[in-house]
């Protein structure tokens, strides 16, 4: 879209006269706020979207991260920030392109331009100051810049952001950010002291002072708009009569161990895990519960599995890389059926990949991860209230089966916010007291159900139960086994316990008709866009549904017969897969997606797929064009 | 008594802790797999007979091993054990303290499980301070792989993997130790001397914080005639002993004459000590009662309750909560 009636900006009226203001109704609106980091992008986002959530709108927030933690100061790639989509209704992804972007300069700018983020005709409101800059390299790319944004029809409004700043602090790159939150309450029409309550929360821990000062540059902001911006958005709310709860994916896990009654989390360190032991080192102490920082992710792992086997269910939190270092104990706790609950929060990979982009890579590495056969559970949330239930399920069903069971989220899960209805705690969440009863005599460590593969769990501490657990293959009395009838015996008990749980699951539902000519199959937090994309077509009388998976492994039953309910089906996914219009991939070398290869092996059908690895979050138009394609 | 309970059968746990008596069949379970002469066996029977001893409950006892000769012996306790994977006994022992500070945990853990494959871990724990109790089976060799070079193994040490000799200078695992911070409890002691090995594995034993003790143990396969030189002269080996250290019996006194009175206070003196391999020094070589534990300061002793939770539970989300317009909340 070329903007050809692009409205001039208005800089020039800072004397407080009111502008004509064109009110626009809009059912959505995506709103970026990018600076160099260390500016306070990232808090003015976040406190955004808690305002709009307060304001009855449907958000999903997403973080704009930097590889590096300083990048250069106006550098194209160090773009830091917030992408907020502000709904009229539940949103439940970051959408496509942005339709409105604050930016503290344009270099920051110029990286989400040119990696296609902004939408064509994007109102982007921009700090001026560098227009006047002493430095004459930094004022030529910046008249450069602004000229070339004008020219490929953006609508750009030159603000003097640290200018009027400065009429209230004296270091205004401190402030600015809350005057960029100040503009855009009045841009959006929000409720300006929703707002001062937010920051008065956002700096809870500093001084009044400190409150009192943001307070007014909120406002600041918030008058400046009034006067000198020419449009305003309303968009319609429809409030919740439910409390929500607004926080980030990771938040969410840390907040469902927090609940699960977990009382240990070992971890190590890796970007984007940390988040969630960070909260969790600060929330779990207050109930009895330990954050140990380990010396490596290998004795993360062990601790978790040294803690889990004196007596109840530890969580291990880690990321892709800290995954891989887990495996051989991961094994180990499959092998001796401890419980354990592991969190890989997956970023690109291979290797160290991309730290702070988001990736679905680690789905074959999860469920076939660790040398041998080692079967655990696998379950992938697909919003951020999944994140928080997940955890609660992952401890039972570790707990119930003795098993590992893996939650998989990414860096998309990780750092998006969306509201969801405020838990109310239930005593059934939390584990039951560690059993110090005695065992009865005759009962044996591996005494495996015949039919489920389950056995009774010994704890330290209970007399008659006495036996070492070994890595090694063992017998029903725990005792190192050479037989090979006995290695068959135990591997047959592991396994079977996948299909015991398989057996208490419940068939998944079909979003849209159980039958059609397409079904879209995805898995973990690609389930926002997918389902939106999805029913975009339904509306459109489109004969297409979509199936998500948060049961990977096992499987719930029922699968078999919605497939069969379909013409065609394709998983979207964000993991590799060969392209078969490249020119040397056919049949016989094509390379699968993840679930596309699991689907296709288990229920031999012809299961396409379409994926990318881009590190982004997966948009809504992105399923929309594969979509069309497959269906044509 | 070590053991403290706060488990929700304490009050049964208490009184029979004072009820039974074990034997030390009681804490033995099948034939040691271990080659004649080799030193697992006199490290067996010390802990078997502190065991006895301390009247350790067997239910309330975990010996952590990693994987290697020195790591079966779990297998050999009729107490709770855990047999895991090469180099990781340390984390899983201090996963298995910090979640039940009231049981007694051991680790044993040979030459190449803690000094190679599992370095990190060993340093760490260190740092960490659990009361754990560790002892470092110490042949020089790898045994169960059959016959490779370990990292203490001496310069020469001719083995598969350095048929030519072992080209590189001996770790030596005591000066390691003691270069750490917060080192709370050394010892050295050789297989061969049973009444010091059991005297040092009980100091150990009683010793509040992460007691590392060295067993310079003999390999008849791998290495048959490496620790001979020290075994039949006793002037190669210096008894430690001090108020606050080992007491030596008239009789050991009279066969080991190379002794030195050794305060286990003193760090510049164990270190010296310590980079001696000939003499073996024999003995406690530090000692620091006043380090706290990593589980003490961790953990919490209240008893987490549901309604712990569930309060804990609600201020949190209390910070992230959108109350609709109306809504009364605390």
């Amino acid at each position: 879209m070329q903007l050809g009636d692009n409205i001039k900006p208005n800089v020039s009226a800072t004397n407080g006269n009111h502008v004509n203001r064109v009110s626009a109704r809009l059912k959505e609106h995506i709103v970026e706020i990018i600076s160099d980091s260390g500016e306070g992008a990232q808090k003015c986002g976040q406190s955004f979207g808690s305002i709009v959530a307060q304001m009855g709108h449907g958000v999903w927030t997403v973080e704009i991260i930097p590889a590096e933690i300083r990048p250069p100061a106006r550098s194209v790639a160090g773009a830091s920030g917030n992408r907020i989509r502000i709904g009229e209704k539940r949103v439940t992804n970051g959408g496509n392109e942005t339709d409105l972007v604050v930016a503290f300069n344009e270099q920051v700018l110029l990286g989400r331009v040119r990696s296609n983020e902004l939408k064509p005709g994007c109102t982007i409101l921009l700090e001026s100051m560098w227009r006047d800059d002493q430095n004459p390299s930094i004022k030529n790319s910046y008249i450069e810049t602004y000229d070339q944004l004008v020219a490929a029809g953006y609508r750009v409004y030159e603000i003097p952001m640290e200018e009027e700043c400065h009429k209230h602090v004296t270091d205004s790159r401190r402030g600015k950010n809350m005057f960029a939150l100040g503009m855009l309450c009045s841009s959006y029409s929000l409720d300006l002291q929703i707002a001062r309550n937010q920051v008065a929360l956002t700096f809870g821990k500093k001084s009044a002072a400190v409150i009192n000062t943001n307070i007014e540059l909120l406002e600041a902001g918030f008058a400046w708009a009034e006067a000198n911006l020419d449009f305003r958005y309303e968009i319609p709310s429809s409030k919740t009569t439910e409390p929500q709860i607004v926080v980030n994916g990771n938040t969410a896990l840390a907040l469902g161990v927090l609940a699960s009654g977990m009382e240990i989390c070992a971890m190590y360190p890796i970007t984007p895990a940390t988040s969630a032991s960070h909260y969790l080192s600060d929330a779990f102490e207050k109930v009895g519960g330990i954050v140990h920082q380990a010396e490596d992710e290998i004795a993360a792992c062990a601790f978790a599995i040294g803690a889990s086997y004196a007596g109840k269910c530890t969580v291990t939190i880690t990321s892709g890389p800290g995954y891989s270092l887990k495996q051989e104990a991961i094994g180990l706790a499959v092998m001796g059926e401890i419980p354990l609950v592991v969190v890989n929060v997956m970023r690109g990979g291979p290797s160290t990949g991309q730290p702070t982009k988001t990736e679905q890579g680690d789905l074959m590495t999860t469920i076939f991860g660790s040398h041998g056969d080692a079967p655990k559970v696998v379950i992938a949330p697909g919003t951020i209230e999944e994140c928080f239930y997940s955890v609660i399920t992952a401890r039972k069903i570790a707990e119930t089966f003795n098993m590992v069971v893996v939650i998989l989220s990414d860096a998309n899960l990780a750092t998006s916010q969306q509201p969801f209805t405020r838990p109310t705690f239930d005593e059934a969440w939390m584990a039951p007291p560690i059993d110090q009863s005695a065992v009865p005599a005759g009962a044996k460590p591996y005494d495996w159900d015949p039919k489920t593969g389950l056995a009774r769990r010994f704890i330290p501490g209970q007399p008659g139960g006495m036996h070492t657990l070994t890595g090694l293959a063992h017998d029903v009395n725990s005792h190192v086994a050479y037989d090979p009838e006995i290695n068959q015996q135990g591997m047959r008990a592991r396994s079977l316990k996948l299909a015991a749980l398989q057996k208490t699951l419940m068939p998944p539902t079909v979003f849209g008709d159980p039958t059609g000519d397409l079904l879209v199959i995805g898995w973990g937090s690609t389930k926002g866009a997918i389902e939106e994309a999805v029913e975009e077509f339904r509306e459109e009388g489109k004969r297409v549904s979509s199936l998500h998976l948060t049961f990977i492994q096992p499987m719930p039953p029922g699968i078999k017969e919605i497939l069969a309910g379909f013409k065609k089906i394709i998983t979207i996914e964000n993991n590799w897969s060969d392209d078969p219009n490249d020119e040397i991939i056919d049949e016989t070398n094509r390379r699968y997606s993840a679930l596309a290869m699991l689907l296709r092996s288990r229920y031999l059908f012809d299961i396409d797929c379409w994926s990318e690895c881009r590190g982004t979050p997966l948009k809504p138009n992105t399923v929309r064009r594969v979509i069309l394609e497959a269906l044509s | 008594m070590k053991a403290a309970t706060q488990t929700i059968s304490a009050s049964e746990c208490l009184l029979r802790m004072y009820d039974e008596h074990h034997e030390i069949e009681d804490y033995q379970k099948g034939v040691p797999r271990w080659c004649t002469g080799c030193g697992d066996n006199a490290i067996l029977t010390a802990v078997q007979r502190l065991c006895r001893d301390e009247g350790l409950l067997p239910e309330k006892t975990v010996f952590v091993s990693g994987i290697g000769c020195s790591s079966r012996l779990p297998h050999y306790m009729n107490t709770y054990g855990f047999h895991g994977i090469h180099g990781r006994a340390l984390p899983v022992a201090e996963g298995i303290k910090l979640a039940r500070p009231e049981l007694d945990v051991f680790v044993n853990t040979g030459d190449g499980d803690c000094c190679s494959i599992g370095a990190a871990h060993w340093i760490h724990a260190i740092r960490y301070n659990m009361d754990l109790t560790m002892m470092l089976h110490d042949n020089q060799i790898y045994g169960l792989t059959k016959k490779q070079a370990s990292p203490t193994s001496p310069i020469g040490t001719k083995s598969n993997t350095t048929p030519r000799g072992s080209y590189l200078e001996a770790l030596n695992p005591l000066t390691v130790t003691l270069g750490i911070s917060n080192v709370s409890f050394v010892a050295q002691v050789v297989d061969w001397i049973p009444e010091v090995l059991y005297q040092v594995v009980s100091s150990a034993f009683h010793h509040k914080g992460f007691s590392f003790i060295r067993i310079v143990q003999r390999c008849p396969e791998w290495l048959p005639k490496q620790m001979d030189p020290w075994m039949h002269d006793p002037q190669r080996i210096l008894l430690l002993h001090h108020e606050n250290g080992l007491e030596i019996s008239p009789s050991l006194a009279k066969v080991y004459t190379k002794m030195e009175e050794h305060d286990p206070a003193n760090m510049n003196r164990a270190r010296e000590i310590a980079s001696s391999d000939d003499p073996i020094p024999v003995g406690i070589l530090y000692r620091d009662d006043d380090i706290p534990c990593y589980e003490d300061v961790r953990h919490d002793p209240r008893l987490r309750t549901a309604e712990m939770v569930k309060n804990g539970l609600n201020a949190e989300l209390d910070k992230f909560t959108v109350w609709p317009e109306g809504a009364t909340h605390v």
